[in-house]
């Protein structure tokens, strides 16, 4: 029996309906269209389905489609605004953060929400925090570099 | 998966009519755990019964009495308050080990606990801090202590119609302090091959008074050693006392052999957990004290 729900997704008001079971990740892609967030592992170990639920990060493919009833969510779709990439997307390619791309979007959520809290973070922090965002191509490194430096032009815009 | 309906009631009340009146419930809460178990088909429920709507149920709250996590509260609710990092430093280490910062967004340790993984890292910090359940069931109100909520791996002592509300932690006093130390290959995204909880109390002269030694990973459900807090409690922490509440920890450990680690390894290495933690919490003890003069 299909469930109907309401919810806001990237703050535009989003109607769907799903089955008890559906998980999240998959009316994000199939039902809704938005395919930017990806499903890697499906059972919350690669990150690759990070979104931000009520202003904590998740992984979509834990999170039913129905518990998105009268919540705020947002995708790597929200990320950028009308021509220009956010900092970590631009960061990202800046550094060749990217190889396959298959994490970048769950990366990119993460790190975003990451510098919201933390201005500032130490490499270390940056690693624990990105902890849960596998990468199987660049080896990482180029990656938290990529946060790094996005944090400090983020700063530096700021003041 | 096959769920025929999804419940999302707005008290305790309605949440318990509904565990009553329907077999085949399962309770959500965060999801973490619950979902990958209905992927792989370890669980198959008709009926999901998810709790964080209930009014409170996802509150944290510190007094001078001491902490009230609701069952459903996200793990980062927890681990993002300096005041209670402060007041409680093993038990928020123990929830900082969960997962990723995606994993602690959702997941909760009411959650924790009723999963009743052996190795889940939150019930020995639990027990060693003395935690108490909430539980409200369609007979009434009762308290459990944690060291006595989970039976077995995966099961727990809630009946059908029972929901586990809230946990209360009391406020450690000045001499007091706890700790927990897992053991893992990995520092993140790991499970604990063994895991040791700590809490004791120290007297003005440095001794001590009361402690609490929980292993975890190293038997069936998670364990209180009341033998081991007995092998410090009145010393100094001394190079005896320590090496006698290793030997107990170890003791008192029954593991299986598995992929993390063999049966020998894990009862050796619970040992040096335990009396790592307990000079952990020793130290921390020491710091209060001397900040409260």
């Amino acid at each position: 029996m299909a469930i109907h729900v309401t919810t806001s997704i990237n703050a535009e008001p989003v109607e769907f309906l799903c089955e008890a079971d559906d998980t999240l990740v998959h009316v994000l892609r199939d039902t809704l269209n938005l395919t930017g967030t990806k499903e890697g592992c499906s059972t919350g170990d690669c990150g690759a389905c990070t979104i931000v639920l009520d202003g904590r990060l998740a992984c979509s493919c834990l999170v039913l489609g129905v518990e998105a009833e009268g919540k705020s969510i947002e995708t790597i779709e929200g990320v950028a605004t009308p021509g220009a990439l956010h900092a970590v997307q631009q960061s990202l390619l800046d550094h060749a953060g990217l190889q396959c791309g298959i994490c970048t979007p769950g990366i990119v959520v993460a790190a975003r929400a990451l510098l919201e809290r933390n201005a500032d973070p130490s490499e270390e922090e940056v690693r624990y925090w990105l902890a849960g965002n596998l990468c199987r191509c660049t080896g990482y490194d180029k990656i938290i570099r990529a946060v790094l430096a996005a944090a400090q032009d983020l700063r530096e815009a700021a003041s | 998966m096959t769920v025929s309906r999804f419940y999302s009631p707005q008290s305790i009340a309605e949440a318990t009519a509904i565990l009553r009146q329907q077999s085949g419930c399962q309770v959500l809460a965060g999801g973490t755990d619950l979902l990958v178990q209905m992927r792989n088909g370890v669980k198959q429920p008709e009926y999901i019964v998810d709790i964080k709507e209930i009014p409170g149920i996802r509150d944290v709250t510190l007094t001078n009495q001491g902490l009230t996590l609701g069952a459903a509260a996200p793990a980062q609710s927890v681990t993002e308050r300096p005041d209670i990092a402060a007041a409680y430093p093993g038990l928020v280490e123990a929830i900082d080990m969960i997962g990723s910062t995606q994993i602690q967004g959702r997941c909760s340790v009411g959650g924790n606990l009723c999963n009743a993984s052996p190795a889940a890292d939150t019930v020995p910090a639990l027990i060693a801090v003395g935690a108490v359940c909430h539980v409200v069931g369609g007979e009434g109100v009762r308290q459990v202590r944690v060291e006595d909520f989970n039976t077995g791996p995966g099961e727990n002592c809630l009946k059908r119609d029972e929901l586990l509300i809230s946990l209360f932690i009391p406020r450690p006093g000045v001499g007091s302090a706890d700790a927990y130390l897992r053991f893992t290959p990995r520092t993140e995204m790991d499970i604990a091959v063994v895991g040791a909880g700590v809490s004791l109390s120290l007297d003005p002269m440095g001794t001590v008074s009361a402690a609490r030694v929980a292993i975890g990973a190293a038997a069936p459900t998670a364990l209180l050693v009341e033998e081991a807090a007995a092998a410090i409690i009145g010393t100094t922490l001394e190079e005896s006392a320590l090496a006698a509440l290793a030997a107990a920890a170890g003791a008192a450990a029954s593991p299986i052999s598995d992929k993390r680690g063999s049966a020998g390894y894990r009862t050796k290495v619970v040992g040096v957990m335990a009396r790592r933690a307990a000079q952990i919490a020793c130290d921390r003890a020491q710091q209060r004290q001397r900040r409260a003069h």
